[in-house]
Formats: C-alpha cells, sequence, structure tokens
C-alpha cells in the first residue's frame, strides 16, 4: 500500500534542533495539517519531505522506497510556497507549464495541459496574464495548478492562505479540500491556523518545540488532546489542575470532580472545552458542595453573535464558559454562580513536563 | 503621497541644483567639445572657430572605421564576460551568511580603490615572462619555460574585466540579494536540476538587471584608454587611447573632440536603448 513514512526525521542547526525526531506514517490520498504556532518546526519538517532541508537524522520512506538521499527535483512531489514563488517573467500558462518544459513536454501539449490545469482552478482563459496582473487569490490557483502540473504523488503546501484576507481564506480551504477530495492525492498543508486545519485536514499533526505532540483526525484533536499543549492550541480549553486524594476523584480549586480516567493519586491535569461547561444561578446554601460543581463569581460576559462567552472566577482561577444565546443564564456579572463540569466533558491529561 | 508635474518654481527647486550642476559640468563642456569638433586646426598650432566637417570625414576613413568596430566589439566581450563571471558570483555570494557577504563586498570595494595605472602594470607584470605566472606552471611542471603572455589580447581582455569586475558585482548585488529564494526551491520541486533552475528562473528573472549591467560594463569599458597601451599591442588600442593620442601628442583637439562626441554619442545611445528595455518591461 503506498504511503509516506516518516522515520524519526530529525534537523539540527548547528547546537538547535528544529525537528525532534518526527516518526508518522501517511496513508494514500490523506489530507494532513502540520499545525502548530511559529517555530514550532512544522515548516522545516515539510521542507524536508519536499527535499528543500537535508534531514540530519531518520529516513524518509514512500511506497516503501528511501527516498532520504533524493534531490528535490527527482521526488515528484508539488509544493506551494508561502511566497507562492511565481516566475515573475513568464505568464500564469507559462508557469504551469514551466514542469512540462522541463522535463521536454512538446509545446502543443503543454498548452493543452496548462489550459486544462487553468480550468481545474477554475481560472479558464486566464492563460496569457502576466503574474503581475492577477489578484492574490489568482495567484493563489496559479501556483496550486502549476504545483500540480505533473500529477506529482505528493502535494505539499506552506502555510498557502496566509496572505490572503479572511473571507477568501475560507473560501479557499474548502476549494483546496474538495480538490484534494476529486484528485485524491496524498496533500500536507503546513498551517498555524487551527481553523485552518480543522477545516481541510483527515489528519491533524499537532507539532510545538520541533516534536509531534499528536496526530490525529481533528475531532479526535479537539475532543481527545493528547496533552495540555494540544488541548490548549486547538480551540479554547479550561485547564485545571487537580489533586487525587480519594480513588475516582479530584479535588480541584473550588471543589471536587468526581470522573473515570484519574490517576490513582498524585497531580492530575484536566481539560475542559468552554462549550461544555455548565452555568447555573446560585440558587440555595447547600448546592455548592455537590460533586463536579464548582461554585464561583461571574466577573465578565460578552456576546459574541452565535454564542456568549462568560467568564467565572472560580477559587481565584478563571473559567470560561460558553452557552448558546438562547441557553443563556439569568446572571449578571458579580453574581455568584454555580459551574457544573460533567464528567463525560473532562479529558485527564498527562501531567505537565512530562515529554520535554 | 500626491502624485502630480510640479507646478510653481518652489515645487521645481528640489530638481534645479541637480539640473544646474548637470548643465554646469556636462552640457557645457560637451557643448564646447562639439564646437571644438567642427573648428579648423592650424597645423603646428592650435585651433580656431569655425564650421568644418573634416574631422568628422576623416573619422571615416577605413582606419578609424576598424578602430572603431574594434573598440565596440572590445568592450562588448569586457561587458559579456565581466557579466559572465560576475552574475553566477553576485548569485553565489548574495545567498552566503552576511559576514563573509560583508568580507566579500570590502573586498571588492577594495579594488575599485586601485588605479588604472596600477591594474596595468599589476596584470603586465603578473603576465610578463620574467616574474609572472608561467614561472608558476614550470615550477610545477605543465610548461617547458616560462613566456611573455603580455602585451596580447588576452591580457588585455584580463585587465579591463578586472577592472570592470567590482563594478559589475556592484551592480547585480542588490537586485540579487532581494531575489526570492523560493523561486529557485520553486523550480526544484517542479523537476528542475540546480544547474537548470538557474538557467531557467534566476537568468530570465534578472534579464532587466543583466541588460542594465551589461550597458554599464559596456560603456565603461568603452573608456578605458591606459590598459590597452600597457596590456596591448598597437592593433589593440582603442578609440580612447586615439583620442589621448590625437588631444595629447598630436595637439589635434578638433580631431579628438570629434572621436569624443562619437563616443559620447554611442554611450548615450546605449543607456537610452537601456531605458526602453525597462519601460517595455513595466508596460
Amino acid at each position: 500500500m503506498s504511503a509516506l513514512v516518516l522515520d524519526g526525521l530529525t534537523k539540527r542547526y548547528g547546537s538547535f534542533t528544529a525537528v525532534h525526531g518526527a516518526s508518522l506514517r501517511i496513508p494514500h490520498g490523506q489530507f494532513v495539517c502540520l499545525l502548530g504556532p511559529s517555530g514550532c518546526g512544522k515548516t522545516t519538517l515539510l521542507r524536508m519531505i519536499a527535499g528543500l532541508e537535508e534531514p540530519s537524522g531518520g529516513r524518509l520512506l514512500i511506497d516503501d522506497r528511501d527516498i532520504t538521499a533524493t534531490p528535490a527535483h527527482k521526488r515528484d512531489f508539488g509544493m506551494v510556497f508561502q511566497s507562492l514563488a511565481l516566475f515573475p517573467h513568464l505568464s500564469a500558462g507559462e508557469n504551469i507549464a514551466y514542469p512540462l518544459r522541463i522535463r521536454g513536454v512538446p509545446v502543443d501539449e503543454r498548452r493543452r495541459r496548462a489550459d486544462s490545469l487553468l480550468e481545474l482552478v477554475r481560472l479558464p482563459g486566464m492563460g496569457d496574464r502576466p503574474v503581475s496582473r492577477l489578484s492574490g487569490g489568482q495567484r493563489q490557483r496559479v501556483a496550486i495548478a502549476r504545483a500540480l502540473a505533473l500529477e506529482p504523488k505528493l502535494f505539499l503546501l506552506d502555510e498557502p492562505l496566509s496572505a490572503l484576507d479572511a473571507k477568501l481564506r475560507e473560501a479557499m480551504q474548502i476549494e483546496l479540500k474538495q480538490l484534494q477530495r476529486r484528485l485524491g492525492i496524498t496533500t500536507i498543508v503546513v498551517t498555524h491556523d487551527q481553523r485552518e486545519a480543522m477545516t481541510m485536514a483527515d489528519l491533524v499533526v499537532v507539532m510545538s518545540e520541533g516534536r509531534i505532540r499528536q496526530a490525529a483526525p481533528p475531532m479526535e484533536v479537539y475532543r481527545r488532546p493528547a496533552d495540555a499543549f494540544v488541548a490548549d492550541f486547538i480551540g479554547m480549553t479550561n485547564l485545571l489542575e487537580g489533586e487525587v486524594t480519594v480513588p475516582g476523584c479530584a479535588s480541584v480549586p473550588g471543589g471536587e470532580l468526581v470522573l473515570d480516567g484519574l490517576p490513582p493519586h498524585g497531580r492530575a491535569l484536566l481539560s475542559v472545552r468552554p462549550e461544555e461547561v455548565l452555568l447555573h444561578p446560585a440558587t440555595g446554601a447547600g448546592q455548592g458542595a455537590a460533586a463536579n460543581r464548582l461554585s464561583g463569581t461571574l466577573s465578565f460576559v460578552r456576546d459574541l453573535g452565535a454564542s456568549v462567552e462568560f467568564r467565572i472566577d472560580v477559587a481565584g482561577r478563571e473559567i470560561v464558559a460558553l452557552t448558546r444565546p438562547q441557553d443563556r443564564p439569568l446572571v449578571e456579572p458579580g453574581a455568584a454562580v454555580i459551574v457544573e463540569i460533567p464528567a463525560e466533558a473532562c479529558v485527564v491529561l498527562p501531567p505537565e513536563g512530562r515529554a520535554s | 503621497m500626491i502624485r502630480r508635474a510640479p507646478r510653481s518654481l518652489g515645487e521645481h527647486a528640489p530638481i534645479l541644483f541637480p539640473a544646474l550642476m548637470l548643465v554646469v559640468f556636462f552640457v557645457i563642456p560637451f557643448g564646447l567639445m562639439i564646437a571644438v569638433s567642427v573648428a579648423r586646426r592650424i597645423p603646428g598650432g592650435f585651433y580656431e572657430p569655425d564650421l568644418v566637417l573634416a574631422n568628422y570625414e576623416r573619422f571615416l576613413s577605413a582606419f578609424f572605421g576598424g578602430v572603431l568596430s574594434f573598440s565596440l566589439e572590445l568592450a562588448a566581450l569586457v561587458a559579456a564576460v565581466a557579466v559572465g563571471i560576475g552574475f553566477p558570483f553576485t548569485y553565489r555570494l548574495a545567498r552566503l551568511p552576511r559576514a563573509a557577504q560583508v568580507r566579500w563586498l570590502v573586498f571588492l570595494l577594495s579594488i575599485l580603490s586601485l588605479s588604472e595605472v596600477i591594474i596595468g602594470f599589476a596584470w603586465s607584470t603578473l603576465l610578463s615572462r620574467t616574474a609572472g605566472i608561467t614561472n608558476l606552471l614550470v615550477a610545477v611542471g605543465l610548461m617547458a619555460e616560462p613566456q611573455s603572455l603580455s602585451p596580447s589580447f588576452g591580457a588585455l581582455l584580463a585587465g579591463m574585466v578586472y577592472q570592470a569586475f567590482p563594478y559589475t558585482v556592484l551592480v547585480l548585488y542588490p537586485a540579487l540579494a532581494r531575489l526570492d529564494p523560493a523561486l529557485v526551491e520553486a523550480s526544484r520541486t517542479l523537476g528542475a536540476s540546480p544547474l537548470k533552475a538557474f538557467f531557467t528562473v534566476v537568468v530570465p528573472a534578472q534579464r532587466n538587471t543583466i541588460v542594465a549591467t551589461l550597458i554599464m560594463a559596456f560603456v565603461f569599458a568603452l573608456g578605458s584608454y591606459l590598459l590597452p597601451q600597457l596590456l596591448g599591442r598597437p592593433q589593440h588600442w582603442t578609440l580612447s587611447v586615439l583620442i589621448t593620442d590625437q588631444a595629447i601628442y598630436q595637439s589635434n583637439m578638433p580631431f579628438a573632440a570629434a572621436m569624443a562626441v562619437f563616443l559620447v554619442l554611442v554611450s548615450l545611445a546605449l543607456v537610452g536603448l537601456s531605458l526602453l528595455f525597462g519601460r517595455k518591461e513595466e508596460a
């Protein structure tokens, strides 16, 4: 079965290690997003896959063939660069036909293929336009078409949409995903935008400080983050530090949480998504003592349109809750509230400082 | 910023000073030169104002025609070789670490401080029989006995390229330093070997810079008059050498002026050509 395998890929620059032994298996036809904050090594990893950086260690295999030492121009991978890197001396069509020209494809064939690629990226008849006369979105499409011209085994994109404005970016994300699905081509996209990753990816690879933290489908990364970094980086989350005193029960600031999957004793780190936190007005005495209910004070409310965000001060720590506007509890800032954290909403994370 | 043509005298002020300098130091001397070029020479004396075209007619003789075409060919060859070496060199230079780039640029700038005379004598020593590089070749056994390589066309070409090289690098450097390295990487991922990427992307993307640098080096080489005398044989003497010869040794100012006017016109025509090139690209 054809697959791309990263086997302990490492990149060191002097004493600085940009990528620490990245290992990953990408099945054929998958859409993979390398996601992480800037400087996490995601671009370096992509460039090693493309053959533009020489790994300091590890291997890269495609269909069980070791290509670690294969130069970039013999890999047959298409790549879209962050700057797009369209050739300024060539027209849109000539840019797309460039790889065909390098391979010595005859002129007529080149033109025909360039035209059909322009149609694929929905730019029919734009072949003669100089690159300088194209809009940002059009350039984007030309760069994509050029990278796909050789029908590559692997389609690599380095922050391809970062130069576009928000609306266009969303549209291009969906378009790119549809294009990938239609062509069935294995695709790896580098991005720092978790929304972009969630929109497009079959497999999200979260990286930080040169290491792969988690590689899983988007919803799994969201629902079951592997560690505190992933939980915090993907969307918003509440991280609660607790101490397991009785098995199955963690005491956190402001109360106790009863849930499964806790370590038998010692410290426990929990992640709770804001939309899973339930908020109740504090009505009577004794209520706050119940399990999975913490009492606090509402400190801030803001309407975000599709949702309402509440910030609650619980024993000196801030907990964020999100509700739909129609489910909004009748509480005002300053009021005493009860924060309910359902057991099934908690993800138990390994304690901080385990891996790195 | 508001972009419109300046109207009042005050708005023209910033350009007045350079314009004045240009008039004083270029237009007036050039006008004088044109005036002298049509003056009548007094044999054994100097010249008197007149309006004769004899000097330009003389210029059309086979001998001067030959010198002119040799001068143009030599300057073109020097420009081609200087850019041919300078372009790949500068391309590599612009990709070195910053500190190494600075060292190279300082070194190249220091070459600019050498006068044409020093360059000429240094090369003629380097290529001489007694102290030249052929002695090295003999020492390593590649040559039977030391030879004199200067004066010759090769020596002249080497000296002139050496002189023009730092200028070509300095003109090429800003453009090549700005070149997006992703362009070459893109062409690599699209199947081009490093050499192919250089010739199909870097060179064509920098066509305007290359043309401008060629013209600069050409005009620069056209004005060289010491090196042809120091490193070349008489048949390698350029128009600039003849101008010097006519003006200083033959005291034929009108004829020297006529040749100089012609040389300036050729230079101006080439600068105009390069501007035309630039405009075509912008359109």
